[in-house]
């Protein structure tokens, strides 16, 4: 902890005083009083932050842009998008781009915005995800000072996606970055999001990334998450989504592994007709160790949820689902589904699934279906009778079973990227460029 | 048997029928045709007494009782069934377990005491045999699995069985392959008698060559706009239904 | 002092503290090793059985009470206003002398369940020597089960008769440690049943049908133990449709079965304890520990239960699958009306290779009552190729009332097959409709379809138990609708 506290006191200080002073400095108290979840918190049963406590962290002080550079033309998806680009939590404007973004788009740094409209960004910050939420949101909070603003204004569609990349490069010192993700769309706007976590495996760091998204009446989200922090490197992350009326959130998180990572992925349905989709894959390898939590409140009639993730578990990996949904007395007209299905490719691999519902209305159609297995030998040997190698089969058999939620990315570069992804850390390799 | 008389209703706020009439005598086989969205579907639901329905005016008086009064079973009970158009699927109660539930229902409100069970099974079987359908389906949960002819077929079965004073039958032959609908046809057919009438409502003109109807009407929007014998029928199929409709706009 | 001293004065509080009370057979309330001591004494059991329990009270005095993870909430419970010991027989001066004098509500529902009359009396609290004599019953049957070399007796009996067996086996599938009710009931254990087969003897006959009454007196903190040698099968049945009037609001059980090879016990349960009254006031307690241990290879235990009672419900009948090829299956209707909550499930522990497990939860969720599924699957690495299949449907009756269900998997072998399959619906409107077009009233309909909804449990109880179960459901879901 001390180490924290050292970090907090050297980060606050230049601190301007004000609202967001003091709310930090709750925060950090905040932080100081949970501790990291180690023993017996529910919603950690499964996932061990020990070692990540112990490990001591310092913030960025600066950044070599050729090592980022390099990074990120090598492991990281661009698209024609507006872009920007963190490394190690600091905002890199060389390698950012933000040249045609239209009048009523604002795709900013958040220390920018802290600067230019100090008041509207603190007015963002905090409402779904503050200080009384769980330990790392508390830390963030502590520690937020970058990441970005997005705001979309009412009736507009925004064609071009926002790309937002966190590199993560090798320091002396191990690193940590707290950014924090604002996002306002307003009635009937459309947005695509891209987030990647994109780290050099020589890197060791600890990302603690929180997102606040607020879709008012009829907006549109669609939300892709690709994380591949690196094998020595810690991503936990928050996504805390209020929907009002008719509006729709899609999450398509890719999560293809790294020393720990861990996702939060709560929506708060609020209106008639709002909807939530999330659909996922975690694909682990080693003793990596991927957990996905995900939370729907159904706080109004007729919203409407759907879930579906997939685990495809190699080596040593774990993995963790919890899937919830609660539907709130009154919230009639419901329906909640959740589906979680499990490959285990080795027999060291371990899956803890969870799929809960808590359903206090009547009208509701809910259901959740959980499966683990292995591959379907009838179609092994199907494959197999046709003439292709034990290995090539199973191969095509495991990137079939991921290619439910794959064929959801509707970018062209990030469905590439994680179709070779997958393809080529298979045990049974499959050479897409063969085929 | 049954007398509807200038019947308004109302779904959701919105008015579907729009003073209705309607007069059946026992032994009549009546059918109601009519283009999507006349209201054919509201009537059913409102004869038979389902939930989200408002009758705003007119009245129904079914063997001189005011329908509209009683309660969704006692309109059963008092000889009203209705053959729906989608049977709903029921898992795990067994087909022979909801017959003997309806069928003793409906005796004890006639002051009869309840069937005994060889009585019971003689009569099932006789009617399963009639309708051809095997005696497993009687151990089958209702509905359950059934192709859409079983379905149907279900519905008669269940008619023969409790022989109401009029049956109400929604759409019964959609979704039906020609065998089916004989089938069905037949099971109509042998309802049939001095006694009892029949209100069949349906869309095409093919189900009223099996059973062929005294007295057809045409509904369009919320109300009975023609009335004729078979042959209007075959006018309908010719024509369509625009012909009748110029006149009602 | 002298450490004996010590233990003179001790003794010697001890029996002036209880003098009165041995009288009528009945300790005060309160509960320290003293009383514990007493009640072994009492008991006459041999010194292990004292220790046993000892160690047990220590290790609870370490425990928390589990509402912290349960999916409920009541008032704390003060374990020191409750009385551990009631010699069997202890009159209860408040008990009614005969039928006349119940509630006339409680006769009624004895009608709607057709419960045989010599059984009300029994049930309804009535003296119990103003009940018709059942010994005379019970004795045939125990002469036919000595011949098969069946043991079935009271666990108390079984301490004195047979304590090798119970030595070997007591707390072996649920340690004291296990959890902070299965804690308080290894230290203070009234009585219970105790069966023993051996090996590859069928038990001639269902047990515990006949001898309901007799069980329905074992008390709050009952203690079963049944064991099945190799070959030998047994069906248990548990508990009783009536709605039974106890005045212990809290009762804390444990029931362990133990199968060796090729063994198989089916364990059945109908429970029906006092839920509390229409606004939710009083009703039984129940925290219950089951657990099955497979420990041989190929044996086979399956539990199913019916649980219609108490106002709280804590109960997770499990499975230890230790065997290679063992088998274990979890059958479960839970029905909780008015302002009832159950938190309701099971465990299937695999370690064996090949083990199979299959859970069929329903749940009925009516009035303001709250019910949760709380179920664990665990494979651990050396269960290759064990299987698991799941289905857990919640139906709800009215909207104030809550279906939660926290399904567990936790799968660490690559061989393994594990399939969950959850529902939560209300009863259709379509099909009540259907039912009350055909003439059917709404209340038949709707018992008509939520027995329909169970159908796939029931037929797991032995024959005259599940015709029992239908009318049981129906008269706990009276009201819940319209």
């Amino acid at each position: 902890m001390n180490q924290y506290a050292e970090a907090f006191e050297a980060f606050n200080r230049h601190a301007e005083s004000g609202w967001l002073k003091s709310q930090r400095i709750a925060a950090f108290a905040r932080f100081e009083h949970l501790g990291f979840p180690i023993n017996g918190v529910e919603a950690w049963k499964y996932t061990n932050t020990k070692a990540l406590a112990k490990r001591p962290f310092v913030l960025a002080e600066g950044y070599d842009l050729q090592a980022a550079q390099k990074l990120l033309n090598e492991a990281a998806v661009t698209l024609d998008s507006h872009q920007l680009v963190f490394v190690n939590g600091i905002f890199v404007p060389e390698l950012s781009d933000l040249s045609s973004l239209p009048q009523a788009l604002v795709v900013e740094p958040l220390s920018e915005a802290l600067d230019k409209e100090l008041e509207l960004t603190c007015g963002m910050m905090g409402r779904l995800a503050g200080i009384d939420s769980d330990v790392f949101t508390a830390l963030n909070f502590a520690f937020a000072g970058e990441g970005a603003v997005i705001r979309v204004g009412n009736n507009q569609v925004i064609d071009k996606p926002i790309n937002l990349i966190h590199l993560s490069t090798a320091s002396d010192q191990p690193q940590m970055s707290h950014p924090r993700i604002l996002i306002a769309a307003g009635s009937s706007s459309q947005l695509q999001l891209v987030e990647q976590f994109v780290g050099d495996d020589e890197a060791v760091h600890f990302t603690n990334r929180v997102a606040e998204v607020v879709l008012e009446r009829n907006a549109q989200l669609t939300h892709y998450l690709l994380e591949t922090p690196g094998d020595q490197s810690w991503l936990i992350g928050r996504t805390q989504v209020e929907q009002q009326r008719d509006s729709r959130y899609g999450c398509h998180h890719m999560n293809l592994g790294g020393k720990l990572v861990r996702d939060d992925l709560v929506c708060d349905l609020n209106g008639k007709g709002a909807s939530s989709h999330f659909s996922g894959l975690l694909f682990g390898r080693n003793k990596q160790h991927l957990d996905i939590h995900s939370l729907v409140h159904h706080n109004a009639p007729q919203t409407y949820s759907h879930e579906n993730y997939k685990a495809i578990l190699n080596d040593k990996a774990k993995g963790v689902f919890n899937g919830k949904v609660v539907v709130k007395k009154d919230s009639q007209q419901i329906q909640a589904d959740q589906s979680n299905a499990n490959l285990l490719l080795s027999d060291q691999a371990e899956i803890d699934t969870k799929p809960e519902l808590e359903i206090y209305a009547d009208d509701v159609k809910c259901s959740h279906g959980a499966t683990t297995g292995q591959l379907d030998e009838t179609a092994l040997f199907y494959l197999k009778s046709r003439g292709l190698s034990d290995e090539l089969a199973r191969g095509l058999l495991t990137l079939a079973f991921a290619n439910e939620v794959i064929d959801e990315l509707k970018l062209a570069p990030l469905y590439k990227r994680v179709e070779e992804s997958v393809a080529g850390h298979l045990p049974h390799q499959v050479d897409l460029e063969e085929l | 048997m049954i007398e509807i008389k200038d019947l308004h209703a109302k779904v959701e706020g919105r008015e579907i029928l729009k003073g209705l009439n309607l007069s059946i005598q026992p032994g009549e086989v009546h059918a109601i045709m009519g283009p999507n969205g006349a209201g054919k579907s509201t009537l059913s639901a409102v004869l038979t007494g389902r939930e989200g329905y408002e009758v705003t005016s007119g009245s129904v008086t079914f063997e001189g009782q005011d329908l509209l009064e009683m309660d969704v079973e006692d309109r059963a009970r008092a000889g009203l069934l209705l053959g729906f158009q989608y049977p709903v699927e029921i898992p795990g109660v067994k087909n022979v377990y909801l017959l003997k539930a309806a069928l003793n229902a409906k005796r004890e409100a006639q002051g009869l005491p309840e069937i005994e069970a060889p009585e019971f099974m003689k009569l099932i079987r006789e009617k399963i045999k009639f309708m051809k359908m095997d005696n497993s389906f009687l151990h089958r949960a209702v509905n359950e699995g059934f192709s859409g002819g079983e379905k149907k077929r279900n519905e008669i079965l269940q008619m023969l069985v409790l022989e109401p004073k009029l049956a109400l039958l929604d759409e019964i032959d959609s979704g039906l392959d020609i065998d089916a609908m004989k089938t069905v046809a037949e099971g109509v057919n042998s309802l049939r008698s001095q006694e009892r009438s029949i209100l069949m409502i349906t869309h095409y003109q093919r189900l009223l060559d099996y059973i062929v109807p005294d007295v057809i009407h045409v509904l369009a929007d919320g109300k009975i706009i023609k009335t004729g014998d078979k042959s209007l029928a075959l006018e309908l199929e010719e024509k369509g239904y625009d012909w009748l409709l110029e006149g009602v706009a | 002092m002298a450490s004996e001293e010590m233990e003179q004065l001790v003794r010697k509080e001890y029996k002036q503290g209880f003098v009165t009370d041995i009288e009528s057979d009945t300790l005060p309330p309160g509960l320290d090793e003293d009383v514990i001591r007493h009640i072994s004494a009492r008991k006459n059991e041999p010194d292990w059985l004292l220790e046993w329990r000892l160690e047990a009270y220590r290790h609870w005095l370490t425990m928390k009470d589990p509402q912290a993870w349960a999916h409920l909430s009541y008032p704390e419970i003060d374990f020191q206003a409750v009385s551990y010991y009631s010699a069997p027989g202890a009159k209860n001066k408040d008990a009614p002398k005969s039928l006349d004098e119940v509630d006339p509500k409680l006769l009624e529902t004895f009608d709607k369940l057709g419960i045989p009359l010599h059984e009300r009396a029994a049930l309804a609290g009535v003296a119990v020597d103003a009940v018709f004599d059942s010994v005379s019953v019970g004795t045939t049957f125990k002469d036919k089960l000595a011949e098969a070399g069946v043991i079935f007796c009271s666990i108390s009996e079984a301490v004195q008769e047979h304590p090798e067996l119970v030595k070997a086996y007591l707390g072996t599938v649920v340690p004291h440690t296990d959890n902070y009710y299965a804690a308080l009931n290894s230290a203070v254990f009234t009585d219970g049943s105790f069966v023993f087969v051996p090996k590859g003897v069928t038990c001639p006959m269902e047990l515990s049908t006949y001898f309901r009454i007799n069980a329905a007196n074992t008390g709050q903190f009952e203690r079963t133990l049944i064991v099945c040698e190799e070959e030998a099968q047994v069906s248990y049945l548990e508990g009783c449709t009536a709605p039974m009037r106890d005045e212990n609001q809290l009762h804390a059980a444990v029931v362990e079965l133990v199968a060796l090879d090729d063994a198989y016990i089916k364990y059945s349960t109908v429970q029906n304890w006092y839920p509390g009254d229409e606004e939710g006031k009083g009703g039984i307690y129940n925290f219950v520990t089951k657990r099955g241990d497979c420990r041989g290879d190929r044996s086979k235990i399956s539990w199913t239960q019916v649980e219609t009672g108490s106002a709280i419900t804590w109960k997770y009948p499990s499975c230890i699958l230790r065997g290679k090829d063992s088998v274990g299956e979890f059958y479960s209707v839970a029905v909780t009306n008015n302002f009832q909550q159950a938190d309701t499930g099971t465990k299937m522990i695999h370690l064996g290779e090949g083990s199979r497990s299959t859970i069929i939860s329903k749940g009925i969720s009516a009035g303001r009552s709250n019910q949760s599924y709380r179920g664990l699957v665990k494979v651990l690495p050396s269960a290759k190729n064990a299987r698991n299949f799941t289905q857990c449907d919640s139906l709800l009756l009215g909207d104030q009332c809550g279906a939660h269900t926290f399904p567990y998997q936790e799968i660490g072998n690559s061989s393994t097959q594990v399939e969950h399959e959850a529902t939560t619906s209300k009863i259709g409107e379509d099909q009540l409709f259907y039912c009350m077009q055909r003439g059917i009233s709404e209340e038949d309909s709707v018992n008509m379809i939520v027995n329909g909804f169970c159908k796939d449990v029931f037929k797991e109880l032995p024959m005259e138990f599940a015709v029992e179960a239908e009318a049981l459901l129906n008269v706990t879901l009276e009201g819940a609708v319209g």
